[in-house]
């Protein structure tokens, strides 16, 4: 069809394509374009939806919604401090277990295990996040949370005089803050060393070799001339785990308690602004006010996913900066990677 | 390795740098250690407690009754609800996200626009999944949108939304490695871009965008905080996607809380069966992968 178009009309190169016949691209070009338009936008209406469903609850409690502490359905009190509270002590366990971990398997896979067994020990830690947070949650109900009562009695006995650990004794039960924390461990786990490993394989070998030629040890090697490069990237990757982890719902709503207070220590029963969604979702249909509060803790949560992905973003594009450039200009892209990473070791 | 250990060091490495190094190496390795230890933990329990629960009667064939006495049923309509909803929801999401992809890579290219909606997408890959069931909820179930309230349907949506962004990333990956040489001789043959688009560059990436796909449907199906809000519980076998329907997710998240232990038990195989599902998924498309590039 297309050879038919070649006769020129005017003063049209007998080469160029009829209108007609280029109706089809422009369909395909505006089609394409008009739909990713739409996602944006579609984004931007469910926001505004957002925002406005969590007014009821905005306007009444202003502030106080997010640094109240006092969470009451009976008395129609809605101060969301413990729910922040809840989410802010659980990410930042999961972040202190989970990415010294990832770290450590990103490095083990990309420096130093046999080249045989990456792939592997990648899909390995890669199946970690095959397994739906449902399923995380049945195992912390009924395996881990049992289980590590226990050792957390003996800790908070043992280390007693240390604020935040001690103090529970031998009251602590199954569902705590801290089984939460460490279920949101392993779910950030591959998220972080998959990032990590990513900005690890752009680690030029140049960097490596250097180390390596004058003398230094495999740990002097990655100490000197691979963490310091890849820090930016394994920076972003720990953000977005702590995205994953404040937004996580089903695991942690079945693993926190569901006890809208401020825990004195790690290891008392709390809530999260993600579980109080899921939680009383049900029981808040028919009352404005309440489905209203936890629409203003859907808006929090996303607010504050949103803000903590975005600086995520920043630093994984500068970590991996030096791995889209070499398409472009190698040589370039080795040195300017270079001179980035050596202000910061 | 063999660059500093194998080859005679001009100055001998004090015996300080060498334990560190061993012990730092060791301690990586045991961090790995560390890492798939819930792995193997959670994969033993699921075997443990869901095959007892496999081999009860009618397991896989009966629906859950919903009575709390006498015979709690098996899991028939979660596994077919879920296959129902997560099939309507790639449907849905697999050719918008491959559209979305195709832009970027053949249209947008490096333009303003096409940079803004990466970060956008980017972006959607990290909004918690209970946000996108909340979206759906406030726009669809409170209006009673279609005639009903709670909806197959509109879990589906829920969770394409969250499919999307994991789509549109994995394809542009894949879409971007179809050499432009490719590209380019269709075009010196004088073929339109679109169907440069058709028969050379989507032909080209089958087999990366079926896996990332694949992987994107295994993600969905193990999603439970969308359909929460969305589909809500029914127990009954149904066609029906524009009514409640039952998923595998939400029969495990109500089974946990049951006092019941039979109740619980089917919580286990249920769970089994839902991670049999999207390993089945996952190792399929790492399959389709390996494959495709070793070729």
């Amino acid at each position: 069809m297309e050879a038919n178009a070649t006769t020129a009309i005017g003063g049209r190169s007998t080469l160029e394509r009829s209108s007609a016949s280029r109706l089809p691209d422009q369909v395909l070009q505006w089609g394409l374009t008009v739909l990713a338009t739409l996602i944006l936008g579609l984004i931007a209406y469910f926001f505004i939806r957002l925002i406005g469903e969590s007014t009821k609850a905005l306007n009444s409690f202003g502030l106080s919604f997010i640094f109240g502490n006092d969470w009451d359905i009976s008395r129609s009190i809605y101060h969301g401090a413990p729910l922040v509270v809840g989410t802010l002590i659980t990410s930042a366990i999961a972040l202190l277990i989970g990415v010294p971990v990832a770290v450590a398997t990103a490095l083990y896979i990309t420096e130093l295990c046999p080249r045989r067994a990456r792939p592997v020990l990648g899909m390995l830690v890669d199946l970690l996040a095959a397994v739906p947070s449902v399923v995380y949650g049945l195992w912390g109900v009924f395996v881990l949370g049992p289980k590590l009562v226990p050792a957390e009695r003996w800790f908070a006995n043992t280390f007693s005089f240390i604020p935040f650990i001690g103090g529970g004794g031998s009251g602590i039960t199954a569902p705590n803050y801290f089984i939460a924390g460490l279920i949101l461990a392993i779910m950030i786990l591959p998220i972080v060393s998959a990032i990590s490993r990513e900005v690890l394989a752009t680690v030029p070998a140049e960097n490596k070799e250097a180390a390596l030629a004058l003398g230094a040890t495999r740990w002097e090697m990655i100490r000197m001339s691979v963490l310091p490069y890849a820090r930016p990237g394994i920076t972003g990757g720990a953000m977005l785990g702590l995205g994953r982890a404040i937004g996580e719902t089903i695991a942690v709503v079945l693993v926190i308690g569901n006890a809208p207070t401020i825990g004195h220590h790690l290891f008392n029963q709390g809530y999260s602004l993600a579980a109080v969604i899921a939680n009383e979702f049900n029981e808040a249909a028919n009352q404005p006010l309440h489905s209203s509060a936890l629409f203003a803790a859907g808006l929090v949560l996303f607010v504050l996913t949103l803000i903590v992905n975005i600086i995520a973003r920043w630093f994984v594009r500068r970590g991996t900066r030096g791995m889209r450039a070499p398409e472009a200009d190698s040589d370039g892209a080795v040195g300017t990677g270079f001179t980035a990473a050596a202000p910061t070791s | 390795m063999s660059t500093v250990s194998g080859a005679t060091p001009l100055t001998q490495i004090s015996p300080g740098r060498k334990r560190k190094d061993r012990i730092m190496r060791g301690s990586l390795m045991a961090g790995t250690g560390i890492a798939l230890v819930p792995l193997i933990l959670v994969i033993y329990y699921l075997i443990y407690k869901g095959v007892s629960s496999w081999s009860a009667s009618g397991f896989f064939t009966t629906d859950p009754t919903g009575s709390f006495f006498g015979n709690p049923g098996g899991i028939r309509s979660a596994i077919f609800g879920t296959l129902e909803i997560v099939a309507l929801a790639s449907l849905i999401s697999i050719p918008i996200g491959i559209a979305v992809a195709l832009y970027l890579t053949e249209y947008g290219k490096d333009g303003r626009f096409a940079n803004l909606v990466r970060y956008f997408v980017d972006v959607m890959t990290g909004v918690p999944s209970v946000v996108f069931g909340l979206f759906i909820y406030i726009t669809l179930v409170i209006s009673h949108a279609g005639g009903s309230g709670f909806a197959g349907w509109k879990g589906s949506l829920a969770l394409s939304l969250l499919m999307l962004p994991i789509v549109i990333r994995s394809a542009e990956v894949v879409l971007l490695l179809v050499p432009s040489s490719l590209r380019e001789a269709a075009l010196a043959l004088g073929a339109p871009r679109w169907r440069i688009v058709w028969r050379v560059v989507l032909p080209t990436a089958r087999s990366g965008l079926v896996t990332g796909s694949l992987l994107a449907v295994a993600r969905g199906m193990g999603e439970t905080a969308p359909l929460l809000f969305t589909v809500s519980l029914a127990t009954a076998f149904t066609g029906n996607i524009n009514g409640l329907m039952n998923s595998l997710p939400l029969q495990i998240y109500t089974d946990i809380t049951n006092p019941r232990d039979v109740i619980v038990a089917r919580a286990w195989g249920a769970a089994l069966t839902l991670v049999a599902l999207v390993l089945i998924l996952n190792v399929t498309a790492r399959l389709i992968s390996r494959r495709s590039s070793m070729t």
